[in-house]
């Protein structure tokens, strides 16, 4: 009897046992989820306490719309004009280079590419997004800035040398969602395009692409998030002056320079005033994801399940009685 | 049913009707050449760098560049070496288990409909999305200031550890999904618990997609300057042991040396000679994490 009872309590000690460790190990899980909204929290609430103070005391317009960047003359004038607008022409440069070259070489990879091919050009792209931006940067150092130099006879540090790095290092990010994005669309629009004669190309231009477009925009939307908060390859081509932009083979700074070159030394205003300048990076990216989170929902609700597409639609009409039964 | 596999004896064009093709339709033939012009001029960037790089940066690659103490005659990376690697095992160490959880938690414990799990995934939507910069900024602020630590190893590592936590969830997220709904039913068929279930089923199987996602992580750590040039550093040093300790030290890492040095611009070369092992590293961890996702496939079928 002693036994059984004693054999019963070690089980019924190991059952509590388990059931401790269950509920243990669930509620270290749900700890660990909350750890990455405390980040954001915590990234939002240093960046703006640190920030806002110092926009409040140079004033908003004063900063936001200031022409002039000198902290350290005798009066200090922070203003980070020049920078935002040298951040918005280096990104839409960037965007004008990389966009195009990228959404016709997604198109090759999802329509053109040999199986065989594939299997090198793939890895190819994925390593363009691998290779550290301050390789980019001493490439475009090193090349694209002489290059520039010897061209126009100018100093070559440009918005032009940063446009072509970052149209560059943009490339991979937009192939990666628009390939995928072209892929979505559902193989019937482009045999349906096919059978009523149209081309290849045409099929793919005027039937597939128009099918992926807001997949395609997100692709953009997200690269000009890479370009527009890329910091160090930028910092090393694009000469870094204070002055508002000039012209495209002049240089210029863009908001992540401002900080990487200036922190170092920074004090007090000026110190804030830098981290001022990071949180209008930070708002110009929150408001570009939230572009791509939606965009993103609208390409996922596109897809033929839901929403009838050009050529589902003709079969729609056909059929239609059957629909309106389903509908009621 | 429609029947899926292509039908090659059909579908196939002989050349020279695709040639007519494309002589008839001027416009579809302009388009063709300009995708293909695209994919090349996305192919020879790659190739131009890498050979640049290598070409202008092997000849450099001299024994004095690894000798164990920085000087500034021989710009050596040696310490930058160490010091990639202690950051890139102390930010795994932080970010690993932390991502690893939260996707076990997203997965396997999350009820349908917890609106946790919307909140969850757009703030590590929201991390993905943040310049590096950014990270920076909020590392000096909060650990280096906040936290008194310093400039050191250990911030930069946590800087890092948040900036990959995304990256490794978003991995794991995606590799337990893959797994089949059987394996956790015949595991819990079998008795097992759910901690169990998760462990010793579903982990396994999951594995290289994990492993894949961590390779990726490590790829962002090594090239990673912006976020650690504030946080952890720019000396060219190996961490004083007696001192501060290994990670409370402050140090460069690869990429932060390669941009301290051209930036100085007086070892172009040196320089180059370490984009060429960062090159080198990229190219293998990439080569890595292909292989395991190759495993990854075979493996399904």
């Amino acid at each position: 009897m002693d036994e059984q009872k004693t054999k019963n309590d070690k089980a019924a000690a190991k059952r509590r046992l388990l059931w401790y460790r269950e509920n243990i190990m669930h509620g270290v899980f749900f700890v660990c989820a909350l750890v990455s909204i405390a980040a954001v929290v915590l990234i939002c609430l240093f960046l703006f306490a640190n920030g806002i103070p110092a926009i409040a005391e140079i004033g908003v317009f004063d900063f936001l719309l200031g022409e002039k960047w000198a902290p350290t003359n005798e009066p200090a004038s922070y203003g980070i004009l020049p920078m935002i607008l040298g951040s918005i022409y280096i990104t839409g440069g960037a965007i004008l280079i990389g966009v195009p070259i990228g959404i016709l070489a997604a198109i090759f990879l999802a329509k053109y590419c040999p199986k065989r091919l594939y299997k090198v050009v793939k890895p190819a792209v994925e390593l363009l997004a691998g290779i550290p931006s301050i390789v980019y940067g001493f490439f475009g150092l090193l090349v694209i800035v002489p290059m520039i130099r010897n061209t126009f006879k100018v100093s070559g540090a440009s918005i032009l040398a940063a446009t072509i790095v970052l149209g560059i290092m943009i490339l991979p990010t937009i192939i990666g969602l628009a390939e995928s994005a072209i892929r979505a669309v559902p193989e019937s629009y482009y045999e349906g395009a096919l059978a009523l004669g149209a081309t290849h190309e045409r099929s793919i231009f005027r039937v597939v692409l128009p099918a992926a477009k807001s997949g395609v925009m997100a692709a953009v939307v997200l690269g000009i998030g890479r370009a527009i908060g890329e910091a160090m390859a930028v910092c090393m081509v694009a000469g870094n002056q204070t002055w508002m932009p000039q012209g495209i083979l002049k240089g210029v700074r863009t908001l992540t320079t401002n900080i990487v070159l200036e922190m170092g030394y920074a004090a007090d205003l000026h110190r804030e005033a830098l981290i001022a300048t990071g949180v209008v990076l930070f708002v110009f990216i929150l408001i570009i994801n939230l572009l791509f989170s939606v965009l993103k929902k609208k390409s996922m609700s596109n897809s033929v399940e839901k929403k009838p597409g050009m050529f589902r639609r003709l079969f729609a009409k056909a059929k239609s009685s059957r629909k309106e039964d389903s509908k009621a | 049913m429609r029947n899926k596999e292509k039908l090659p004896a059909i579908n196939h064009a002989p050349f020279r009707d695709k040639l007519r093709t494309y002589l008839r339709h001027p416009v579809s033939l302009l388009g063709m050449i300009l995708v293909v012009i695209a994919a090349l001029a996305t192919i020879g960037v790659l190739v131009a760098l890498i050979v640049y790089i290598l070409v202008n940066g092997i000849p450099y690659l001299t024994p004095e560049l690894f000798s164990f103490t920085y000087t500034s005659e021989n710009a050596s990376m040696f310490p930058a070496i160490i010091n990639t690697i202690t950051m890139t095992f102390l930010s795994l160490l932080i970010a690993v288990p932390f991502s690893l959880f939260t996707a076990i938690y997203l997965v396997e414990y999350a009820k349908r409909g917890n609106k946790l799990v919307g909140v969850i995934r757009t703030t590590a939507e929201t991390l993905s999305g943040i310049p590096s910069i950014v990270y920076g900024l909020f590392g000096m602020l909060f650990f280096v200031t906040t936290l008194g630590w310093g400039t050191s190893l250990l911030a930069g590592a946590m800087t890092l550890s948040i900036m990959i936590l995304p990256l490794i969830m978003r991995s794991t997220e995606e590799a337990l999904q893959a797994v089949p709904d059987s394996y956790r039913e015949g595991s819990f068929g079998l008795g097992a618990g759910r901690l169990r279930t998760v462990f010793r089923v579903i982990l396994p199987p999951a594995m290289p997609g994990i492993l894949a996602g961590i390779i990726l992580a490590v790829g962002r750590i090594v090239g990673e300057t912006a976020a650690l040039l504030y946080t952890s550093g720019t000396m060219a040093q190996i961490p004083d042991l007696t001192h501060d300790g290994l990670v409370m030290g402050s140090g460069a890492t690869l990429a932060v040396h390669m941009y301290v040095l051209s930036g100085e611009g007086l070892h172009m070369n040196e320089a180059n000679a370490t984009g060429v092992v960062l090159l080198i590293i990229v190219l293998g961890i990439n080569l890595l994490s292909s292989l395991v996702a190759k495993k990854l496939t075979k493996e399904k079928t």
